[in-house]
């Protein structure tokens, strides 16, 4: 899905916790993610800190879609 | 003669342990076979037995993938076994991923043999069958009957150190090792056979496929985020509460497009996850963990973003065929050009 988003015209942000599987499929921009259940969220913390963690990875993600790159990046945080 | 000791790794399904909701469990050794161990062992008609069997959550297992691959090794080399032996995990990603990185983890730190089986589109063929043997096998459990004797029979051959023939004739996907023999027929022979058949559109096997290499050149970067609207696509089946469009939880054959407008929050009640294959606890009780429209919203308040998406796209990535998934994303890639995206934000589970 990555690759045909990116195929029409997209940059694409990847958040997903396995990441070489990402990157074995094709994503260009790969953001490590927490769990697999809960890729953005972590349910032991409390909502504050969950959303704060969530925030974590999101900026992460607008920051991966906002660096130009030429290859398969994994941007750690 | 003593029979060839074999170790068998399988996941917290097939060991009996539980479904999703123990996924996050650790790496346990019982003694003797488990579940598809009892179907393997009739396949070595008494001239192998397996001595034990480590059963470990697929959640667990890629979450931890260098700490639970050490635990496991020791496990495994306590029963110093002659072959080790993962699933098979048909099509199911995740166990996929774990037998062929622990198949590669035992042989690389124990110079012994190792086999998995799985299906063609798992992730774990192309990310291990260079590097290990992987038997072809259906892409679900239905499998089982006619992946345990392909298995067998190559984890035979390996104990005894037998030469093992060409990926076609053993069932494992290609390594693309090459070995010199003779054939009966010379090339130019072969190829105008060949030529023959494909102009008469009979099928043909090549000698030689080309690599496919599907890559698609990254986007350039969006320029000023301020003015950029941002849409959300997932795979992990978050759709509204009872789920409308009836996505399947696994295999899917559509996808949804969900309205946000509004919304600052996915609520719990008003959203969940149709997703199989993953604990869906966490999903169902706060689908931000997923799509993270929360955050998003947030940042769309505070002018970091221009906008978030009115809309989100959602279908379930669990054993869903790769060419379903091609096919959805081409159709919500033509919506996400009408609806003027800039960057989309794509999440997994």
């Amino acid at each position: 899905m990555a690759k045909e988003i990116e195929r029409a015209g997209f940059p694409v942000a990847h958040i997903c916790t396995v990441t070489p599987i990402s990157k074995t499929v094709g994503a260009n921009r790969i953001i490590p993610a927490i769990a697999i259940p809960h890729p953005l969220g972590d349910p032991s913390l409390d909502p504050a800190n969950d959303k704060k963690l969530r925030r974590e990875i999101v900026e992460n993600a607008l920051h991966a879609l906002t660096t130009d790159v030429t290859e398969q990046t994994i941007f750690e945080e | 003669m003593e029979k060839f000791k074999v170790v068998h790794y399988i996941n917290q399904f097939f060991g009996q342990i539980g479904g999703e909701e123990m996924a996050t469990h650790p790496p346990e050794k019982r003694s003797g076979p488990v579940g598809p161990g009892l179907g393997l062992t009739a396949q070595f008609k008494g001239e192998a037995e397996i001595v034990a069997t480590i059963i470990c959550g697929d959640g667990y297992y890629n979450e931890n993938m260098d700490s639970a691959a050490a635990a496991i090794v020791e496990m495994v080399r306590e029963e110093q076994p002659d072959v080790f032996v993962a699933g098979p995990a048909f099509n199911a990603g995740r166990y996929g991923v774990a037998c062929g990185a622990i198949c590669k983890a035992v042989k690389d730190a124990l110079q012994i043999p190792v086999l998995t089986g799985m299906y063609e589109e798992n992730p774990g063929v192309d990310m291990y069958g260079k590097e290990i043997y992987i038997v072809s096998t259906r892409d679900s459990a239905a499998g089982m009957r006619s992946a345990l004797p392909v298995i067998g029979k190559l984890l035979l051959k390996l104990a005894r150190g037998e030469r093992i023939g060409a990926s076609v004739e053993e069932g494992y996907f290609s390594q693309g090792i090459r070995v010199n023999f003779f054939e009966e027929k010379r090339g130019s022979t072969r190829a105008v056979e060949m030529l023959v058949k494909k102009l008469a559109d009979e099928p043909f096997v090549t000698e030689y496929p080309m690599p496919s290499f599907d890559r698609v050149d990254p986007m350039p970067a969006i320029k000023d985020l301020s003015t950029a609207n941002i849409a959300i696509v997932t795979s992990g089946g978050i759709v509204p509460h009872g789920n409308p469009d009836r996505i399947e939880s696994s295999s899917a054959s559509k996808y949804g497009e969900y309205s946000i407008e509004g919304v600052a929050d996915l609520v719990v009640g008003e959203w969940e996850t149709a997703h199989g294959g993953y604990d869906p606890t966490a999903a169902n009780h706060d689908a931000d963990c997923v799509v993270p429209v929360d955050v998003l919203r947030d940042m769309e308040q505070e002018g970091i973003i221009g906008k978030l998406n009115p809309y989100f796209y959602s279908t379930v990535g669990n054993g869903t065929a790769v060419a379903s998934s091609k096919q959805f994303a081409a159709e919500m890639a033509q919506k996400l050009i009408e609806q003027n995206v800039s960057a989309v934000i794509l999440t997994s589970t």
